[in-house]
């Protein structure tokens, strides 16, 4: 490899914004036909350094190299023209048109007096579609395509130009482990073809599965580069927080209570069937299983935002009625969504506004609102949750995501709930706060909340559960205890495989 | 108050503040007449003719707060102020001698309170848009305005009302004083209360909202009550005065109030805003208006010049938000 020219190199990158140095001095090479990864906890300034390298920030020092020829970059377009693309986390294709107008956009091939030369654009967008092997044709309309062939368009955008260097931004977030499949088989298709790729994703799995190189930054600081071949989890993510991850088994030892939350047969027209489990105080139980399984459904069933279409919930051995969030919460029940922002927080309103929503109407003093109960309630589950925040008046948008979290959490610790749903709890928390995350959620237990936690990483799942229900395309498959449960056992039941099938 | 949301919400008083600097500067040169700018009855009668574009502006806030639009506050201003005028004509009514006056106001009010009604309850029970719901509406409430009248206008004049309207306590006129009652009572209402909480929330994060058990749909209604209150509030506040209406009165004063609100700083995404800035939007914009005519500026001029001026200053809003300025380079 070091005989070779490299696609890309950065040099001494130096970024500051009032107050913070988001990078100092960033330096790595990415090689041809090399795939690197660029880890770091957020805020480690990842997406900075990637928005200099496609001309969106302009550097304060440090030098960028395409094929050691220095290079100024000045916006993603002139970025690409160069042969550096990005393929986003966060898809910007446009719904209503086809394919081929999304991966030409901006460059459609013209005749004269400007019309579009459809024939050429079809055919030159087939060629590329070609390459990548996918299921649908340039006409296609991108609005009917599932995220992960949309994510195959914003491939194909890149492959217009002879790329140098493809990044991608934790392109596997909204992947089914099947679609992951495809796009690795075509990033190493890139590999194979000498382009240059940097890979960004939290994903430890996919980054010892796919990747050459890491590189690790940490606040704004480059950490160094391992060969993936040549280290292991731990070291990296020591380099990545400072010191290893706990994410060993962790069996409740304290007494389990009576049943708080009992289904039975539930079940919503196609997402899931028959479903039956249920979950004592001071145990924390664990769904798995992959995107569309129904776990997320279930979840939201039980909070009243789906109606189910057969079957039983019982709490504390009665049978309730739920149609509506109102009904979950005036039982006990709450839900921390997968979508923190979209579902959870109200971004724009500060902590402890937040953090009493469901319950303000209970807060008042005469026809006002009273400040001093809010702010109890506040500081007493900042104090309890360790919540980092400047104070209550903080805009819960400019929260980092794990203190977000934690407000989300907090909201309905305070109204003392008889059953926590938590979906996703980490997802897009950083290394460090996931740890606490899952420590949190283990003390709930502990104190006597019955716990159901949804996710899609199996370390987690393992960590922070008693009992796992493996669900595969809506339904249970099985029910394991943390004593007995193995990976491959939980990824044969997740995958539909039923082996010894335990009713 | 934190000096993020100092700095957002004191920027239309600083706009006032350049403007009555630049008038009164401009004005030594250029008025046509003798009189300054700032003069002290001159600027009481500026805070009355703000009033009823005023009252309907804060109504608006509160309904752009929560996520909505009214387009039909006009049409509403101009039949409640055809019911206050009518009615105090109707014999029974008549007969009654000043004591018709508090009972023409009644029914007035009640008319704003039921087109906002109506308003608030197709939002929520069809979960068509805010947007086409009142656009409908405006039209149709305009319909029933010509209905009720035809091309004429509808006059009545009671001089107990005119003298009520024009009196003054404390100095301030009485339209002055319901423009400045209902900024306050607005503003303990979308601060301090449970409603004002939740409007925001809905607005900001409707989703988040739901999944935190808060009503949504009761939330709409009540604000869209109060806003058709406002607009018959500003009616009869306007009416009493001048005792004649035209069918086409209160037209495009749902753009006049939005461009109020809008250059107080609330967004029309929802979720954000503030009484106390829109009154700053009021007052900025009748300022213009007066300021210019001050300066010798005719009527399609100052139009103009408060187009230019909206755009110009949300534009700089936009560039002093870091966001928006990364947004606009790519």
């Amino acid at each position: 490899m070091t005989d070779q020219t490299p696609a890309l190199r950065l040099e001494g990158i130096v970024k500051t914004f009032p107050g913070v140095r988001a990078l100092d001095g960033v330096s790595f090479t990415v090689m041809p036909g090399e795939v690197h990864a660029l880890m770091g906890e957020n805020g480690a300034g990842k997406s900075t350094l990637m928005k200099v390298l496609g001309g969106i920030y302009d550097p304060d020092e440090g030098q960028i190299f395409i094929e050691e020829q220095p290079t100024v970059m000045t916006s993603p377009m002139q970025a690409k023209a160069k042969g550096v693309v990005f393929i986003h986390q966060e898809l910007s294709l446009a719904d209503e048109l086809s394919v081929a107008e999304n991966i030409f956009l901006g460059e459609l091939p013209l005749k004269s007096l400007g019309r579009v030369d459809w024939a050429k654009l079809y055919s030159q967008t087939d060629a590329i579609l070609k390459t990548l092997n996918v299921g649908f044709n340039a006409k296609t309309r991108v609005g009917d395509l599932s995220i992960a062939n949309q994510q195959m368009v914003e491939i194909a955008r890149a492959l217009t130009v002879d790329p140098r260097a493809v990044i991608f931004d934790e392109p596997t977030a909204s992947l089914t482990d099947a679609e992951k499949v495809v796009l690795f088989d075509v990033i190493a298709d890139l590999q194979a073809k000498g382009v240059g790729i940097i890979y960004i994703s939290h994903r430890m799995e996919e980054i010892f599965k796919i990747t050459d190189r890491i590189s690790v930054l940490r606040d704004g600081q480059y950490r160094g580069t391992l060969n993936t071949s040549e280290t292991n989890e731990d070291e990296v993510t020591q380099l990545m927080i400072g010191r290893s991850l706990d994410l060993s088994r962790n069996a409740s030892h304290h007494e389990l209570g009576d049943i708080a939350l009992e289904v039975r047969g539930l079940s919503c027209g196609d997402l899931f069937r028959d479903v039956n489990f249920n979950v004592r105080r001071g145990e924390v139980l664990g769904f798995y299983g992959l995107v569309g399984a129904g776990r997320t459904e279930i979840a939201e069933t039980i909070f009243g935002l789906r109606d189910p279409s057969a079957g039983q919930i019982l709490l504390n051995g009665q049978e309730v009625r739920i149609s509506s969030p109102i009904d979950a919460i005036s039982h006990g029940i709450s839900l921390v969504p997968e979508d923190r922002k979209g579902q959870g927080l109200v971004l724009g309103m500060n902590c402890r506004d937040n953090m009493t929503l469901p319950q303000v109407d209970d807060l008042t003093a005469g026809p006002f609102v009273s400040d001093g109960a809010e702010i109890a309630i506040f500081d007493q589950y900042r104090d309890k949750l360790d919540i980092r925040t400047p104070g209550w008046r903080q805009t819960v948008g400019n929260l980092s995501g794990g203190n977000q979290q934690k407000i989300v959490i907090g909201k309905w610790l305070s109204m003392r709930p008889e059953v926590l749903i938590v979906d996703e709890p980490t997802r897009g928390i950083d290394v460090g706060s996931k740890s606490e995350i899952h420590n949190l959620i283990r003390d709930l237990a502990a104190q006597g909340y019955a716990v159901i936690v949804i996710s899609s990483e199996m370390p987690e799942v393992l960590h922070v559960s008693d009992r796992i229900v493996a669900m595969f395309s809506g339904r249970v498959m099985r029910e394991f205890t943390s004593e007995e449960v193995t990976e491959d056992s939980l990824i044969q039941a997740i995958s539909g495989i039923t082996g010894d099938k335990v009713a | 108050m934190n000096r993020e949301t100092l700095l957002k919400q004191g920027g239309i008083w600083a706009f006032i503040v350049v403007e009555l600097i630049f008038f009164s500067v401009a004005g030594e040169y250029l008025s046509v007449s003798d009189k300054a700018f700032m003069d002290f009855d001159n600027m009481l009668l500026l805070l009355k003719q703000s009033a009823p574009i005023g009252i309907i502006a804060l109504g608006m806030t509160i309904i752009m707060i929560n996520g909505n639009i009214d387009l039909s506050v006009g049409a509403t201003f101009a039949l409640a102020a055809i019911v206050l005028l009518d009615s105090m004509t109707w014999p029974f009514m008549a007969a009654m001698g000043d004591w018709a006056i508090p009972l023409a106001w009644v029914f007035a009010l009640l008319t704003g309170v039921i087109l906002g009604a109506i308003n608030g309850l197709i939002v929520w029970k069809t979960g068509v848009d805010a947007f086409i719901v009142t656009l409908g509406s405006m039209l149709g409430y305009r319909g029933l305005v010509f209905m009720y009248n035809g091309e004429q206008p509808t006059s009545h004049l009671n001089w107990t009302l005119v003298d009520f309207a024009e009196a003054q306590f404390l100095g301030l006129h009485t339209a002055t004083w319901f423009l400045l009652g209902t900024a306050v009572i607005l503003w303990l209402l979308m601060t301090k209360t449970v409603h004002g909480r939740n409007a925001y929330a809905i607005g900001n994060n409707r989703e988040a909202a739901v999944n935190a058990g808060i009503r949504v749909g009761p939330h709409f209604l009540i604000n869209f009550m109060i806003i058709g209150f406002l607009a018959a509030l500003s009616a009869v506040v306007f009416y009493s005065e001048s005792g004649s209406v035209n069918p086409n009165d209160g037209m495009l004063y749902e753009l006049w109030a939005i461009t109020a609100v809008v250059l107080g700083g609330t967004k029309l995404t929802g979720g954000y805003g503030s009484i106390v800035s829109t009154l700053g939007g009021v007052i900025a914009i009748q300022l213009l208006r007066k300021g210019l005519g001050h300066i010798g500026a005719d009527t399609e001029t100052v139009n103009l010049v408060i187009g230019l001026i909206l755009i110009a200053v949300l534009f700089l809003d936009r560039q002093l938000n870091r966001k928006g300025k990364e947004e606009l380079k790519i």
